[in-house]
């Protein structure tokens, strides 16, 4: 098989991002909305996107502030939920690890739900890929989604309360995450991670400042790991 | 209505602590290899923390102030279903929507 040109993996890349537009139109548009709805000017909602990049910490925070909660309590929440980005950073590493210092801070920058998400599982098929293929996935999956985030943050800010609430917008987050995650559940491992986060989130509901999402979240981690060695264990 | 300094502080700091996170392994740790058993759990982040965020959202909606909701219910798991089905993400949203909207007209 011939070896793929970096600008090639970079299409792929663009190709296998392109989807998650349709997805984040809706999810950005509904942060400009509720930003602007809650006194924040087109500048202001574009700032909160382009500084944190990461849709359910940014409602999170919003909603806080808006409650006229403390404001470390909103920090602490947002980052609590950003918690995930640490993983992320984490699972690239062995890929991304050796790419010199100013490209992965770079890179950095763009670790969010869907460059993760399609980089591992590509990186795992196509182990002859080298750095410059890897980064050139990585930035074309990137490419597509990061400026529509953006673009609809100012107009959905824009629109603020012309949107009604009959549209049910709010409920593009949970449909938008359910459909991201069903491709994942791909061993019982995986299946049996999900379910125990499921149930654990539930209980740990009561928890103040979305704690019971980390809780719930670790405890997933932890059952997916320990699924993975039984069925290992049974296998040899 | 927030006051503009608060908003300021506030989204600097999650815009820099989100970076550092972002950073902290892929800029800090660099290539050296991670044990075994940190790539272990690692590969159940996904799986795990998105389900945790999702499960309360779908069971006490915001939209309802947290009351039980049957359109939306209905929504989550067509959403699921064609998931599981299908592999296909965009499929899954779009029936998930389209789903939502009807049970909106028609038990709303």
């Amino acid at each position: 098989m011939p070896r793929p040109t970096t600008k090639s993996v970079f299409w792929h890349g663009l190709r296998d991002g392109a989807p998650f537009i349709l997805v984040l139109v809706p999810f950005s548009t509904l942060f400009g909305v509720v930003a602007s709805e809650a006194g924040l000017n087109v500048i202001e909602a574009l700032t909160f996107s382009v500084m944190v990049l990461a849709g359910a910490a940014q409602f999170a925070a919003l909603q806080l502030l808006a409650e006229d909660a403390p404001t470390f309590i909103a920090i602490i929440t947002a980052l609590a939920v950003n918690l995930r980005m640490a993983m992320y950073s984490a699972a690239l590493t062995p890929y991304l690890g050796a790419a010199p210092l100013w490209q992965r801070a770079i890179a950095a920058y763009f670790v969010v739900d869907q460059t993760y998400a399609c980089s591992v599982v590509e990186y795992e098929k196509h182990t002859d890929w080298d750095m410059a293929h890897r980064l050139a996935y990585f930035f074309g999956v990137a490419a597509p989604v990061v400026p529509f985030w953006y673009g609809c943050t100012m107009a959905g800010a824009w629109l603020g309360t012309a949107i009604p609430d009959s549209l049910a917008l709010d409920f593009a987050i949970p449909i938008t995450f359910l459909a991201i995650i069903t491709p994942m559940l791909r061993t019982p491992a995986h299946v049996a991670a999900a379910i125990v986060a499921v149930v654990m989130s539930l209980i740990f509901a009561f928890l103040p400042y979305s704690l019971g999402v980390l809780v719930a979240g670790f405890a997933g981690m932890i059952t997916g790991a320990q699924v993975e060695v039984m069925l290992e264990r049974r296998q040899t | 209505m927030i006051d503009t300094t608060t908003l300021w502080i506030t989204m600097l700091s999650i815009g820099i602590g989100s970076y550092l996170m972002r950073f902290l392994f892929i800029g800090v740790i660099g290539d050296r290899p991670l044990p075994p058993w940190i790539l272990r759990h690692l590969r159940y982040t996904g799986v795990a923390v998105l389900p945790a965020l999702v499960a309360p959202l779908v069971l006490w909606p915001a939209a309802t102030d947290g009351a039980y909701d049957a359109p939306r219910l209905i929504a989550a798991f067509v959403t699921l279903a064609v998931g599981l089905w299908t592999r296909n993400v965009l499929l899954a949203i779009l029936s998930g929507g389209a789903s939502l909207y009807l049970g909106l007209a028609l038990l709303g």
